[in-house]
């Protein structure tokens, strides 16, 4: 085992005076896919967006053993990190070819970034599409976009917000498929689901949020075992036990 | 008023209308990208005629020392900005651009001033030195307010404008300046004739929006910034930072009224305090096109230098009146078909 | 030290000035000159502070105000007295003029449109015959007080600092009143404010013709103190000093302005006898100190100086007693009633379709819950249903009223109030006064009662209900606290009250539970059976099943935009596609 490559030690990210995320600590070793899960409000948005540099955050973030905490988003794109926002945050009035292009802005047209053709052999949809503004595009095409225009930054690290946001389930779960492939090739992945079952299946490891603190951890499979639990801290279905009193134990 | 006389007066106003056009584009390039109306547009626009006044007289621009004051501020306020990953080679990259290079344009301003070196070389040299002032002022009045509302943003625009028109008077004096003119040609057409002067403003315009619209739709960087205005939170996350983004745009916003600058000092007595009604006027082109559109706010402005000029020859002493009473159908046909209600951020 | 001793203080220095041995008679000049401003200031204080609006033109109503004063006692023969309610009114008017026309816009319209306004008004009265020109006009008469006219000096000094004790206790009245609860509101969104019934943009007009009056009522007394104008003072120059006054000083609160006043006219003296020597020139060099200080102020005090030496408090209310009468009961609907009809609801955002026809109702007495898992359409279909989006196609009936088109604020007086997922209190305004804000429509007390204190009846029925919903919801303990310092939990459901205060046949919950802990869901459960009990219609947006399973009687299931099954809880939570909609197909 080699040491952790993303490490967040008691986070917290509040809004005023309201903490949305509260002393959150985990770990994503490298080639690792893992995964947060959570109601809704649960801070798992707030979370990702702390670990990118989006919002202020209390506690440390380490990557690669350096301490980011203190770095605008810009920096952290450059050491590796990268993260698909929730919105997507296309540039919708440009073209798809032009939103790739900039995915890999952080190496200025020297090489090393991600080569278009390659994401159209990934993204066969995009090449059909790479004239057209990115506004244009249907739900799952926009997501590709995203993926694809992460991966132009050839990210060490790839975070995701909800990819399954919206989307049929077809198409789920062909993202699901990519973002497996992802970290098969090596890319560490912190996926946040609400699609609990798909995002368990291929995760390596999981958090459970609630009320923006880690109520439950543990390997994927250990999570699909304890379903009922997850799905009670997800809403999901009337929990015929108690839960919360168990969540302790959880760890 | 006779064909003629309209037809004087519409070259008139196309011509004015050009310079309009090159403000009001790089207003809607500034607001765009980094949200801050820029009222000291104007002031970069009567520091170019006066930095060239200067120099065509054979003297050290008043601009110079502005020029290595502001570099100064700005080293200050980039060193503070980079405090987290300030490294020796951050340091030296900082130490180049706001040190070194405000040293180097104001040597060579300092050699080729008193050697009346020529119209090209010292147009060269006023843009030399008015250019890298935009990036400054973004670094050291702009960058630090990153968070704040369009309208905080707004007043601290007004108070950079107070400031530096303080300074024009200050480094200039309150003496108007006029430079001869670019070409001395004139070129019947008609009943008018056409000055080389005209020829070379609305040749320049056109070349300055051909080359904007090239750097943004062929270059990394261009893209770059087109993708801040579209997209901030986008953009931030493809590692392209905001102050890199404002630098650039705040720089180009200098370079295109450093150029206006010198387009008009030949047509009209510059003063310090010019720059503003000049530079306001190329805000009611940009608002007319919504602060948004590039083609709708360049249409605009020669529309504006149109009712100008004919304000001036019907009305002199309300021309500028009636140009800014042009906003207000404009505001009220926006208002009506605004929608109901939203939050702004 | 507390805000109101140094106020008093600061203030009874100045008025003492005059009766102090061995202060030059230049001072007196000075002060009234910042008690002019001041008057100004205190304008720009309620319109930039307060409604979060800028105007760099203050100086224009300000003239506007003094020529016409010139015009109707030089020309019209008119005592001061007269011609001061025709400047208000005349100052007034261009105020309503100009905003009608910008309001509406995004923000920076205002400010932008008062700068060329300011500019060309400045060019008017340069190039104007009958206004004397650039020499402006001479000879005004001096106000006469009980038949002395007040002839400069300690008089002028006391004329205006009793103006401008008169122009803080309207404003302070009118910001504590309906109409400034209103415009305070402005701050927390003008989404929410619409929501409970006010017209945003009216408010906002309202906020900038009182600041244009206050500016007017500094005119009138400049040009009959000074008894003679020209068109300097009027110009854009002056327009930006009045804003930085109120910067300086912190456009948060009324003494914030008065401050900012004072040591800007201190401080532009000072530097007019300095820069000179300086800069070995004459000019106007103090532009440089006031426009670095401007923008230093925005970087490092953006709440300006006064917050700095003067302990912020959120003041609670006056207390106003009991309520003689209470206000006037809301009609209800008896339980069974139809309340809210929604058919066939269709919304595309360009090519996409985002509400596919949906259709439900709710009826008084029921807690109906549209569910689904994120990204399925429930917002969007509760922004059709309060007006917030326009819809594509589709009926919505409320109380067998078709109100689609309509706007949110038609939509609350028929009796339909809500709450927001991303909460949208005043965070700086006390509680009760933000529950108090949802009874808006129950009252009718405008700007001019709200100033002159003649509202106080209908303040205390409205405050008397808005205790009555605080207590209805639990929270009277957190009554004087300011909303922003609750937790999360709490703030939800001062929102509650806040809609309650409405007097409400339907309420609307927007993710009501989303971000809340277990306990916290069971007390907002707990009280949502309450309100159900007492004849309230609810409809719930919310993605959390569990916390719904066992409160509606009814859910909606939504997945990709259309409505995916619909019954009571029992039958839904068997239904298959749900679970699969809410956990994903196993991949």
């Amino acid at each position: 085992m080699t040491g952790p490559m993303l490490e967040a030690e008691s986070v917290s990210v509040a809004y005023g005076k309201v903490e949305a995320v509260r002393g959150v600590s985990l770990t994503v070793a490298p080639g690792r896919l893992v995964t947060v899960l959570g109601a809704n409000g649960a801070g798992k948005t707030t979370l990702l967006n702390a670990l990118m540099g989006v919002l202020p955050a209390r506690g440390v973030i380490r990557f690669e053993g350096s301490d980011l905490t203190r770095l605008p988003v810009e920096a952290r794109v450059a050491q590796g990190l990268s993260l698909i926002p929730e919105r997507r945050e296309l540039f919708s009035t440009m073209t798809v070819e032009d939103n790739l292009r900039l995915g890999a802005f952080r190496f200025r047209g020297k090489p090393g970034g991600g080569d278009i053709d390659e994401m159209f052999r990934l993204f066969p949809r995009l090449a059909e599409r790479r004239r057209q503004h990115a506004g244009t595009l249907s739900g799952g095409e926009r997501q590709m976009l995203a993926m694809a225009r992460a991966l132009m930054g050839r990210p060490r690290l790839l975070m995701l917000d909800e990819p399954s946001l919206g989307l049929a389930p077809l198409i789920v779960a062909d993202v699901m498929r990519t973002v497996s492939r992802l970290r098969d090739e090596g890319v560490a992945i912190l996926l946040v689901e609400q699609n609990a079952r798909a995002a368990l299946q291929i995760a390596d490891y999981g958090y459970v949020l609630d009320g923006g603190t880690v109520v439950l951890e543990g390997d994927s499979r250990t999570l699909q075992g304890d379903a009922r639990v997850v799905e009670t801290y997800l809403g999901v279905l009337a929990a015929d036990t108690d839960p919360p009193g168990r969540a302790a134990s959880g760890r | 008023m006779d064909a003629t006389i309209l037809l004087l007066l519409l070259q008139d106003g196309v011509v004015n209308g050009a310079i309009y056009a090159l403000i009001a584009l790089s207003l809607v390039l500034v607001f765009t990208v980094t949200r801050v109306i820029l009222i000291p547009q104007g002031e970069f626009v009567a520091f170019g005629a006066l930095t060239l006044a200067s120099l065509e007289a054979g003297t050290l621009p008043g601009t110079v020392p502005l020029l290595l004051g502001l570099g100064a501020l700005a080293f200050l306020a980039d060193v503070a900005e980079a405090r987290a990953t300030l490294t020796g080679r951050v340091l030296l990259r900082l130490c180049l651009r706001d040190l070194v290079l405000p040293a180097l344009v104001a040597a060579a301003a300092w050699i080729l001033a008193p050697l009346k070196a020529g119209l090209l070389v010292e147009i060269l040299v006023t843009l030399a030195i008015v250019t890298p002032m935009g990036g400054f002022l973004h670094a050291v009045a702009f960058r630090p307010l990153a968070h704040a509302s369009v309208l905080v943003l707004l007043i601290a625009s007004v108070g950079v404008h107070l400031a530096l028109t303080g300074l024009g008077l200050v480094f200039f004096g309150a003496e108007g300046s006029r430079t001869p003119a670019l070409s001395d040609a004139s070129i019947p057409a008609g009943p008018l004739t056409v000055s080389g002067q005209s020829l070379w403003m609305i040749g320049l315009t056109l070349a300055i929006i051909v080359a904007l619209w090239l750097f943004f739709s062929r270059t990394l960087l261009g893209k770059a910034l087109v993708a801040t205005a579209v997209n901030r939170l986008g953009a931030r996350l493809m590692g392209i930072a905001p102050s890199l983004a404002g630098r650039l745009s705040f720089s180009v916003a200098a370079f295109i009224g450093a150029l206006s600058g010198v387009l008009i000092a030949p047509l009209t007595t510059v003063y310090y305090d010019t720059g503003f009604l000049i530079g306001l006027k190329g805000f009611v082109a940009a608002i007319i096109g919504g602060l948004a559109s590039y083609p709708a706010a360049a249409a605009a402005a020669i529309l504006v230098g149109i009712i100008e000029s004919v304000a001036s020859f019907e009305a002199s002493a309300f021309k500028e009146v009636i140009v800014f009473m042009a906003i207000i159908p404009v505001l009220l046909w926006r208002s009506l078909r605004s929608a109901p209600v939203e939050d702004e951020e | 030290m507390p805000t109101r001793l140094l106020a008093g203080l600061g203030a009874l220095l100045v008025v003492a000035l005059p009766f102090l041995p061995g202060v030059p008679p230049f001072w007196l000049t000075l002060m009234t000159y910042a008690g002019l401003s001041a008057i100004v200031v205190t304008g720009l204080v309620v319109l930039t502070g307060v409604a979060g609006i800028t105007s760099f033109g203050q100086a224009m109503f300000v003239g506007i105000s003094a020529y016409a004063t010139a015009l109707l006692t030089l020309q019209g023969g008119l005592s001061p007295w007269l011609s001061l309610p025709l400047a208000l009114l005349l100052a007034a008017a261009s105020a309503w003029v100009i905003g009608a026309i910008t309001l509406r816009l995004s923000g920076h319209y205002l400010p932008l449109g008062t700068i060329a306004w300011n500019i060309s008004f400045f060019y008017v009265l340069g190039n104007t015959d009958a206004l004397g020109r650039y020499d402006g006009l001479a000879g005004l008469p001096p106000i006469t007080l009980f038949g002395h006219p007040v002839l400069g000096g300690a008089e002028a000094l006391l004329l205006t600092w009793g103006f401008l004790a008169v122009s803080l206790w309207l404003t302070h009245r009118l910001l504590r009143s309906r109409t400034g609860r209103a415009i305070r509101a402005l701050k927390g969104g003008v989404v929410a404010a619409e929501s409970f019934g006010v017209d945003t943009a009216r408010v906002k007009i309202v906020a900038f013709v009182y600041a244009a009056m206050l500016a007017a009522l500094s005119g009138w007394l400049y040009a009959h103190i000074q008894r003679a104008i020209n068109p300097t003072p009027f110009g854009i120059n002056a327009g930006i000093e009045y804003l930085l006054m109120a910067v300086i000083g912190g456009a948060g609160s009324i003494w914030g302005g008065v401050f900012g006043a004072v040591l800007v006219t201190v401080l532009k003296d000072q530097l007019q006898n300095v820069l000179p020597l300086v800069f070995g020139a004459q000019g106007n060099f103090e532009a440089i100190v006031f426009g670095v200080l401007l923008v230093l102020m925005l970087q490092r005090a953006p709440d300006g100086l006064w917050p700095l030496i003067a302990r912020r408090s959120v003041a609670p209310p006056p207390d106003r007693g009991p309520a003689a009468q209470p206000l006037a009961p809301r009609p209800t609907a008896a339980p069974g009633t139809v309340l809210l009809e929604a058919a066939n609801l269709r919304k595309t955002f360009g090519g996409l379709v985002a509400v596919n026809d949906i259709g439900f109702s709710v009826a008084a007495g029921e807690v109906v819950a549209l569910i689904g898992p994120n990204g399925a359409g429930k917002s969007t279909t509760f922004n059709l249903v309060t007006g917030v989006a326009r819809l594509t196609s589709g009926a919505v009936r409320l109380a067998g009223r078709d109100v689609a088109g309509l706007p949110a604020r038609r939509i609350a007086r028929l009796g339909c109030a809500r709450t927001f997922q991303h909460v949208k209190l005043v965070a700086g305004m006390s509680v009760i006064e933000n529950v108090a804000l949802g009874a808006h429509l129950r009252g009718s007390a405008g700007p001019v009662r709200g100033a002159l204190g003649l509202d106080a009846a209908e303040e205390a029925a409205l405050f008397a209900e808005a205790d009555r919903q605080l207590a209805r919801v639990g929270l009277s303990a957190c009554r004087d606290l300011p909303a922003g310092s609750l937790a999360l939990g709490q703030q939800r459901i001062v929102e509650i009250a806040r809609a309650l205060c409405l007097g409400p046949t339907l309420l609307l919950l927007d993710e009501p539970a989303a971000g809340l802990r277990h306990q916290e869901k069971q007390a907002l459960g707990d009280l949502l059976r309450r309100l159900r009990q007492e004849g309230l219609g609810i409809l719930l947006v919310e993605h959390d099943m569990d916390f719904v399973m066992g409160l509606a009687d009814r859910l909606v299931v939504m997945n990709f935009g259309a409505k995916l099954c619909e019954g009571a809880p029992a039958t839904v939570r068997r239904d298959p596609a749900v679970v699969e909609a809410y956990l994903g197909s196993a991949a």
